[in-house]
């Protein structure tokens, strides 16, 4: 039967990288205005294009190169991970608050509470998620807390589903069985019994749909319905450096980048976290 | 049998498509009996066990009849007080020891928790008695199996935490739900020795559901058997195994292997007695989790 306490495993590479590229992010998202080299919304046609670092013609302290208007690109990207973060952090959580609590009610109540919650489901999976995301933008008015809505809107369903699916397994199992005749009440049990085995899957899905919140966020922004058009976004900036990009490439690549490892590295820790909330990986 | 503590009369239950998983099942257990319940699969012996808990699936109703548990008829009851007088006085030793601890718990709280939440015990007070019952179950160091989580564990170990768990609150009756089906044999003979003992121990009543007339032989004071939700027979133990009453008893009896003679003595049960019963076994798909 081993040791009734195994020791905490290490943490792995995969935590390591994922974990330590976010929390590089989250110190250039709060300390911008310090470390930033340039004002993120500061003009200088004079410096239009100027190419990274290391190609021929670049001007120190814009290590990353400017875009068509003379704006700093790495000052530009590390104002777009404060809005970035935010989303991934607000709209994931409430996604998952939303999405999870349905499901945990419709996977072990059942009955009429599950009818009602898997129809909503099937009907808003019917909807094409992006074009209900700009409809509700359109609607609420660009902004902030519009483009968390939005989200918590179009991706409650990915977190009902499964945590429903997962809760209805688990309600199955003997152990509840013998909760209930031990004279446990229903929400009891599904707060203290239920709650705790699908948590590694509600964690799971949550950091994923940190990294989903991150890449609407930048569709909205692409399509120019995110905040206001003044204030830097991954997705912005990749929409204007598309216009130039045979000139000057880099406008477009590096927020991309930015975004690319942002979504990763969230999905990439929560493999990681969900073997420590697995009772058995544990 | 005027005297028993729990008795079950007419008792009905179907699939919400009308399929009948039970029919009009009567049985008593008196205080201290050991009373097998023994049928196929599929003929409907859990579902007794958990129409009496209060616990069966979402699919399947009970349409008519009574469970009477000390004057008491539970069926009229709502479901929380049915629950709540049931848990006061009855425990189940589960099938499968794999899913009937919660594996994200530690052992300790699974054992203790019961006996806080419904007796009202002092938590210090259901510990010891915990540690108590782990060690009469012959589990070596309790103190590190009540912090262990259930993975941590062996299926037999698990199985004798649930039998200790069952034993807690000293009930008044047990139901073991096919308590040694998933174990191997060595292991299910010192569980079904540690159950009779406990019972005895305890004296307790059991309601042992099995399809192993091996078991019921060895365990079993009284027994119902079971044939397509009905209960076919119910009898005591030496009137069944000296000459069953009913075709269908007889010749399950009869399709028991035994040792002196390996391989002649297999005889299935013949259609004809199966035609004699009325009825059909629900199809598997059309049943609950857990079958039988």
């Amino acid at each position: 039967m081993g040791d009734a306490r195994a020791p905490r495993r290490p943490l792995g590479l995969r935590l390591w990288l994922s974990g330590g590229w976010l929390t590089l992010l989250v110190l250039a998202a709060i300390l911008a205005p310090w470390i930033s080299p340039q004002d993120p919304l500061a003009q200088d046609l004079f410096a239009g294009r100027l190419p990274p670092f290391w190609q021929a013609g670049a001007e120190p302290g814009y290590w990353l190169g400017t875009d068509s208007l003379g704006r700093d690109v790495l000052t530009r990207i590390t104002y777009g991970a404060q809005v970035a973060l935010v989303v991934a952090l607000v709209a994931g959580t409430a996604t998952c608050l939303v999405g999870a609590t349905l499901g945990l009610i419709a996977g072990y109540y059942r009955g009429w509470v599950d009818l009602v919650v898997s129809r909503l489901i099937e009907i808003w999976m019917a909807f094409p998620p992006v074009l209900f995301a700009i409809l509700l933008i359109a609607v609420l008015g660009p902004g902030l807390w519009s483009i968390v809505i939005a989200i918590v809107v179009i991706d409650w369903t990915r977190f009902a589903r499964v945590v429903r699916a997962e809760a209805m397994s688990q309600s199955a199992m003997d152990y509840v069985a013998s909760a209930q005749v031990a004279g446990r009440g229903r929400m009891g049990i599904m707060l203290a019994e239920i709650l705790p085995n699908v948590m590694a899957t509600i964690v799971t899905m949550l950091t994923l749909e940190m990294g989903i919140a991150v890449i609407i966020e930048a569709i909205l922004s692409f399509v120019n319905l995110s905040i206001s058009t003044d204030f830097p976004t991954w997705g912005g900036m990749i929409s204007e450096g598309r216009l130039s990009v045979h000139q000057a490439w880099w406008v477009l690549v590096f927020p991309l980048i930015a975004l690319f490892l942002t979504v990763l590295s969230f999905s990439q820790l929560g493999e990681g976290l969900k073997d420590r909330f697995d009772p058995v990986l544990r | 049998m005027s005297n028993a503590f729990l008795k079950i009369r007419n008792l009905s239950a179907q699939l919400h498509d009308g399929t009948p998983i039970l029919r009009a099942v009567s049985l008593n257990l008196n205080p201290g009996e050991v009373h097998g319940l023994v049928g196929e699969s599929g003929a409907g012996k859990s579902m007794i066990g958990k129409a009496v808990l209060g616990t069966l699936p979402h699919a399947i109703k009970i349409t008519s009849g009574e469970i009477w548990l000390d004057g008491e008829n539970l069926l009229t009851l709502p479901t929380a007080i049915w629950r709540k007088r049931i848990g006061a006085r009855a425990a189940l030793i589960p099938q499968d020891p794999l899913t009937a601890l919660n594996p994200s718990r530690r052992i300790g709280p699974q054992i203790t928790n019961r006996l806080v939440d419904i007796l009202g015990w002092r938590r210090a007070d259901a510990q010891t008695r915990a540690l108590d019952l782990l060690a009469e179950v012959h589990i070596p160091d309790p103190e590190r199996v009540m912090r262990a989580y259930p993975h941590e564990l062996s299926g037999g170990m698990r199985q004798r935490i649930l039998i200790a768990s069952a034993f807690a609150a000293e009930p008044d009756m047990i139901i073991a739900d096919e308590p040694t089906t998933a174990l191997d044999v060595v292991v299910q003979k010192q569980i079904l020795h540690l159950i009779r003992d406990m019972q005895q121990r305890h004296g307790t009543a059991l309601l042992f559901v099995t399809h192993d007339l091996g078991v019921v032989s060895k365990t079993c004071q009284s027994l119902s058997i079971l044939y397509a939700g009905r209960v076919v027979e119910e009898t005591d133990i030496h009137s069944f195994f000296n000459g069953p009453a009913h075709a269908y008893s007889a010749a399950l009896l009869a399709a028991t292997p035994k040792y002196t003679a390996p391989t002649g003595s297999l005889k299935p049960v013949p259609q004809s007695v199966i035609d004699a019963v009325q009825g059909e076994i629900a199809a598997f798909d059309r049943l609950g989790r857990g079958g039988a």
